[in-house]
């Protein structure tokens, strides 16, 4: 018995590290999300050119690979995090104008907003509760994300309707895949820096409900 | 709108270049799933796919 208190008490630091990571990036990303929606709403109300989302998408894409990671230790990469989510709220203010525009489009943005919930927090719990280790994970990810973006560049200049939809389909799975592999990540340690973890989370739920919206919004005006 | 589509080029262009090193890295460091770790990747990823299908079907 003795022996199991004193293995219990040596993981205990660990593990308390590693659910206060869970427990800030959880919370800072709940901040984040509601700052997006927040920004989103602003973008909507100034009726924003179409052009916004691609000024706002690199602007943020920018911030996150070259300024966040010198920050990203100190306090100051909280606000940079606040800086590249509300970025990206901004940005989505005319698309959701446009859907919100179509014949079923309350429908469609609500149904994206939920099923976008519903995917994270169920391959959340998936993770949390099995514990199972997604390390493996990381290279076919990132090579199926790098094959994505050059499918996604050749339909910049090819503009095939179908092939838009399948890049949309497979970044949903590319992007469950990360969430995923960044839980387990945070839950196995691998991840000790909160404001990293949620910027990842964030691009994850980003971009599932941006392909989930063109999903939709392709099928759901089918007729 | 041509000139959107050339900086949505060059964006993504940009970001295939910076990932790459990354992606090169992580094909060398992660370790190996065995077929009981990919089938507890496909199993999530399944439902995925099914609650999407649901999801066009109720839009």
């Amino acid at each position: 018995m003795n022996q199991n208190l004193s293995t219990a008490a040596q993981r205990s630091p660990s593990a308390i590290a590693t659910n206060k990571v869970l427990r800030n990036t959880y919370m800072l990303l709940s901040l984040t999300l509601l700052f997006s929606g927040f920004t989103a709403a602003i973008s909507m109300m100034m009726n924003m050119p179409p052009m916004t989302y691609l000024i706002s998408v690199i602007g943020a894409m920018v911030i996150a690979m070259f300024v966040l990671p010198r920050f990203a230790n100190s306090p100051a990469g909280i606000g940079i995090v606040f800086l590249i989510t509300g970025l990206l709220g901004f940005g989505l203010g005319p698309m959701l104008t446009m859907y919100a525009s179509l014949p079923n489009g309350g429908n469609i943005i609500t149904l994206s907003l939920a099923g976008t919930g519903a995917i994270f927090m169920g391959l959340s719990a998936y993770v949390l509760t099995t514990r199972k280790d997604f390390s493996f994970l990381g290279g076919f990810l990132m090579v199926g994300f790098l094959l994505v973006l050059l499918a996604a560049l050749a339909n910049i200049f090819l503009q095939i309707p179908a092939m838009s939809l399948m890049i949309s389909a497979v970044v949903i799975m590319i992007m469950s895949g990360f969430i995923l592999y960044d839980t387990s990540r945070i839950i196995h340690g691998g991840e000790t820096n909160y404001v990293l973890a949620t910027i990842g989370l964030y691009m994850t739920i980003f971009n599932i409900f941006i392909s989930l919206l063109q999903i939709l919004g392709i099928m759901g005006n089918d007729d | 709108m041509e000139w959107m589509q050339i900086i949505s080029a060059l964006a993504l262009v940009m970001f295939i270049v910076v990932l790459f090193p990354a992606t090169r890295n992580m094909i060398k460091n992660s370790p190996k799933g065995s077929s009981s770790d990919w089938m507890s990747f496909m199993i999530p990823i399944a439902a995925v796919i099914l609650f999407i299908v649901l999801l066009i079907k109720l839009v």
